[in-house]
């Protein structure tokens, strides 16, 4: 390794952080995948691969009092705002141990102790969430910020529309994050969709930029820039995060799908090149000019490998989850 | 105690609660103004900061709420009207009833919904619903109807202390009710029914708006010689079954009021949980004074025609208490 002044050795400490969270969501989907194909999940799964720079971008920039809210697409999301992999697997694999105790699975991982209101099932579904929790953040006057990582599917439902503008007229600390893959399930966004995403956000006054979705440095730079004026009191941003999801909808897809389908080999080929995947790219730049030695990526490598690994055998080896359970937590203290 | 109409029961409690707990937020369309009466003075009181006058948009509002409660809020979301449940209702059903359960208990949910419901002044199909039904079969939500203006103070204060999602359906139309309402704190448990007349010959279970018809048909009915009893369970979610049950043992009938439309509505619920509970005190088949299943109409006549009245009360009570001595003719 060169020598590093100080200044170059915190960004090779931040970079490699970066690479890290990243890494380890791409190696635990992986697993997950390989555990849905083989129906050791009780549920369905929907993977990130291929988007982990935007939401560790985004996260990166936040606290354990900022909020987010999620997509059905969650694991990502989760993972880069701290949540722990092995809660998160032991909810997938539905045990007591699971960081919703199995009450929620795949599409509702949540831990509000760091800020993470739930990934959501419902497509759209964390807008009013994340909308209510900048509101509820400057009710407090507190200096947090609410972060609504949403997908372009989720942008053409009605409630965007009204939650910009009620985040744009009361200036509520709130940066909309829409991760652009180009999909709304198994439909090309662009064929049901009009005009620029970031238009949406300029019709009601609201400073929107869009930025490379595969670059994490461009994402996390965008991000500081929106959250230092939510902090500062001065309301919300727009960022377009342009990616592409490698995986399908679901991973069940092709049983969905039935020999159809609504994208070409070639065009995920494409997203998965030395130059796109978004952590591929970044492992050459942590090389040419982080400060990083193959050696620092292989010693990241090995560590999220046995992590992963721990993770599946504490789900495995943890107690089923609690049926009478889901009577006692309905309701705070009260039987439902 | 002090006479205190319906609505300034409600507004008294927005008033007190919002000064004794800074940690409460109110929003809603026309709160600014109050169009109900119901929030009056509370943004001219709490001012900009604490009160959110907002656009129409009800499917964000709901979700809106989640979202400040989720960021440690106490929420109350003014939904005017309760047929505006069913424009809000993505975030209710799917959020609000369910991030509790869904995220193994992690969020606690302090949100009053309050909403104007029923019918009877002609504001035809889209303003007169009875949404209560609905909310019931969700599960996660509480469900509370309050008929008087003591019982509209002691529930909402508890209402709005309370840690769960809870809908606070006002009777529309009745904010000009007069009742005694308990001075200083006063709160109501959730669960517990009341029973507004004694009796011993027939249980009329009336909800809500469905009190005052019930309470002038039981008075009839003391003229032809049936001793009605008045129960009104006064939350929907949580039954108080026990309570109800008790009366209907005692008396051995049961004719159920709601302005609910009839089929899968809180009556025929409440139906189905006497017959298990009070099967063998039954001296009758329960009988159900409810709203077809069809809108709700316009014209006066029209909506009289299909809305629970004291005789059809009392219709339905005489057609279970015919063999009795004293009753009818």
């Amino acid at each position: 390794m060169t020598e590093l002044s100080n200044v170059d050795e915190q960004r090779r400490a931040e970079w490699l952080a970066l690479y890290e969270r990243m890494l380890l969501i791409r190696r635990a989907e992986e697993r997950i995948g390989k555990a849905a194909q083989a129906g050791e999940l009780p549920g369905g799964v929907h993977l990130y691969i291929g988007q982990e720079a935007s939401g560790v971008g985004a996260c990166s920039v936040l606290g354990d009092s900022d909020f987010i809210t999620s997509t059905h697409r969650g694991h990502g999301h989760f993972l880069a705002k701290g949540g722990d992999v092995k809660a998160m697997f032991a909810e997938l694999w539905g045990k007591r141990t699971g960081i919703c105790k199995g009450m929620g699975g795949s599409m509702h991982v949540a831990d509000v102790s760091k800020g993470i209101l739930g990934a959501n099932g419902i497509v759209g579904g964390g807008i009013a969430i994340a909308n209510g929790a900048g509101m509820g953040i400057k009710v407090g006057k507190e200096k947090a910020v609410s972060v609504c990582l949403f997908g372009d599917g989720a942008a053409n439902q009605g409630v965007l529309m009204e939650c910009l503008n009620m985040s744009a007229v009361w200036k509520f600390p709130v940066i909309w994050v829409l991760e652009n893959n180009g999909l709304s399930e198994f439909t090309i966004t662009d064929k049901v969709t009009a005009g620029e995403q970031t238009d949406r956000a300029r019709a009601v006054g609201m400073p929107a930029v869009t930025v490379d979705g595969n670059d994490v440095i461009a994402v996390q730079e965008a991000m500081q820039e929106a959250v230092d004026r939510a902090r500062a009191g001065e309301g919300p941003s727009f960022i377009e995060c342009k990616t592409y999801r490698i995986r399908g909808h679901l991973e069940a897809e092709d049983a969905f799908l039935g020999g159809y389908s609504y994208r070409t080999q070639e065009e995920i080929d494409a997203w998965t090149t030395a130059d796109k995947d978004p952590i591929l790219r970044f492992a050459s730049r942590l090389l040419s000019e982080g400060g990083a030695s193959q050696g620092d990526l292989d010693e990241i490598e090995a560590r999220i490998s046995s992590q992963v690994e721990e993770a599946v055998e504490f789900a495995m080896a943890s107690e089923d989850a609690d049926p009478e359970l889901i009577h006692e937590i309905t309701f705070d203290g009260q039987r439902p | 105690m002090a006479k205190q109409r319906y609505i300034q029961a409600i507004n008294q409690v927005f008033l007190d609660e919002m000064e004794r707990d800074k940690n409460i937020v109110l929003f809603g369309e026309d709160v600014e103004l109050a169009i109900f009466g119901d929030t009056r003075e509370v943004y001219k009181t709490f001012g900009p900061e604490r009160v959110y006058n907002t656009p129409i948009c009800e499917n964000s509002l709901t979700g809106m709420a989640v979202g400040a409660a989720a960021a440690g809020r106490r929420v109350i979301l003014h939904l005017m009207f309760g047929n505006f449940v069913y424009t809000g209702m993505d975030a209710i059903a799917h959020q609000m009833a369910k991030l509790r359960m869904m995220t193994g208990g992690q969020m606690d949910l302090p949100i009053t919904v309050i909403a104007g419901y029923g019918g009877g002044r002609s504001l035809a199909g889209q303003h007169s619903d009875t949404p209560y039904p609905t909310l019931m079969n969700i599960g996660g939500v509480n469900v509370v109807t309050p008929a008087t203006p003591a019982d509209a103070k002691g529930l909402l204060t508890t209402a709005i202390r309370g840690n769960n999602p809870t809908f606070f359906l006002e009777a529309s139309g009745r904010g000009g009710d007069s009742g005694e309402v308990p001075e200083g704190e006063y709160l109501v448990p959730f669960g517990k029914a009341a029973v507004h007349k004694e009796g011993s010959d027939v249980t009329i279970c009336a909800i809500g708006t469905m009190v005052r018809p019930a309470l002038r048909a039981a008075k009839k009915l003391e003229e032809d010689g049936i001793s009605a009893e008045v129960v009104d369970p006064r939350t929907l979610v949580p039954l108080d079954e026990d309570g109800i049950a008790a009366s209907v043992s005692k008396t051995g009938r049961l004719v159920l009021v709601d302005e609910a439309k009839d089929r899968c509505s809180a009556a025929s619920h409440i139906a189905a949980v006497m017959a298990d509970k009070c099967f063998g005190d039954l001296k009758a088949p329960i009988k159900r004074v409810t709203v077809p299943n069809v809108s709700m109409p316009y014209a006066g006549v029209a909506e009289m025609a299909i809305f629970p009245t004291p005789e059809k009360i009392v219709a339905a009570v005489k057609s279970i208490t015919g063999e009795m001595a004293g009753a009818g003719a």
